[in-house]
């Protein structure tokens, strides 16, 4: 293993999750935003660990949606998790039961991204429990920030506040619809679009919340590919 | 929503999502690297994420509605365009709803 290699994965891990970080001041000001306090955001950050699903759970419940919606939205993004343990495994291979587990709570998008991409196994499993750790530290320590910065704002500051969170989803969105970021973006346009107009279009016949979930099994279930288009 | 309800949704969805990234670790293989499996969890990101944009940015309660978030949305798919930093799309969208709170007041 070649020194520039590992010191290269050790300071990209780093980099991110200083980045990741200011996307956790974003979390626990929109969690306050939503009614939750500062407990319960830092529970989330500390045990749920996964930014989308947090998004998207306190998304949910600010929007007025009842806890099972919201609990539903969370644990929808939360399969793509499911899939990156799939590939972790045998990558990082851990040791009993207490290995596993802890692996298990650092599998996100960043720490799996970074261990994919690295050159070889060995690095490969470096770049996972540095960026896991990392991106940890800097997302609780920054969603604390949030969720005490925010609470006691005026009303300007909580119009600030709703646009930030919308715009939050589509920074975390926008990547996926890139030929950067995701191997079939016009697919992708397709479903975000189709997401949408359903969302939408439920709004004013089903209660707060619900209307996101069915919007997402309608449309993933419309991607499933017919047989024909199956790649060899 | 009680403060129960609040925390027994942060706790369950806390657990279930833990318990998501778990079973990855745990299951066989095979069973989520089906084809369609691996193409529909492909695709839920992007329509939940597109979905939560669109009822955030333009909902409130049961009503289509048009603010600030719509002006800051706008701001923001064109800072993202632009390739901005995280943190300059989220200040931009934030300084324009505030703005037009301001203005509209």
């Amino acid at each position: 293993m070649a020194p520039p290699d590992r010191s290269r994965t050790l300071r990209d891990a780093v980099g991110l999750g200083v980045a990741v970080g200011l996307y956790g001041i974003a979390f626990g000001a929109a969690a306050d935003a939503a009614g939750l306090d500062a407990w319960q955001a830092m529970t989330l950050s500390l045990l749920m660990f996964t930014g989308a699903s947090q998004f998207a759970l306190v998304g949910v419940l600010g929007a007025g949606g009842s806890a099972p919606a919201a609990v539903g939205s969370a644990l929808l993004l939360g399969t793509r998790n499911t899939v990156y343990g799939v590939r972790m495994a045998p990558l990082l291979a851990p040791r009993g039961a207490a290995g596993r587990a802890a692996a298990a709570h650092l599998v996100i998008d960043e720490s799996t991204a970074m261990a994919v991409a690295a050159p070889d196994r060995e690095l490969g499993r470096l770049a996972f429990w540095v960026t896991g750790g990392t991106v940890y530290l800097g997302w609780n320590a920054m969603t604390l920030v949030g969720a005490l910065g925010a609470s006691g704002l005026g009303g300007t500051a909580e119009a600030a506040l709703d646009s930030v969170v919308p715009a939050a989803f589509l920074a975390l969105l926008w990547p996926r619809l890139t030929a950067r970021g995701s191997a079939e973006p016009g697919a992708q346009r397709r479903v975000a679009l189709g997401g949408a107009v359903v969302a939408l279009a439920l709004t004013p016949f089903v209660p707060a919340g619900v209307q996101v979930i069915v919007a997402v099994v309608a449309v993933a279930l419309a991607g499933r590919p017919r047989t024909a288009e199956l790649p060899a | 929503m009680s403060p129960d309800t609040l925390w027994l949704a942060v706790v369950v969805a806390s657990v279930g999502c833990y318990l998501l990234k778990l079973a990855g670790m745990s299951v066989p293989a095979a069973w989520v690297e089906q084809p369609w499996v691996a193409r529909v969890v492909d695709f839920v990101p992007a329509a939940l994420l597109a979905a939560l944009v669109a009822v955030q940015g333009l909902t409130s309660d049961d009503r289509l509605v048009v603010d600030g978030r719509l002006a800051g949305l706008a701001v923001a798919a064109l800072a993202l365009a632009l390739r901005a930093p995280f943190i300059v799309v989220i200040v931009l969208a934030g300084a324009t709803g505030a703005g037009v709170h301001v203005l509209t007041g």
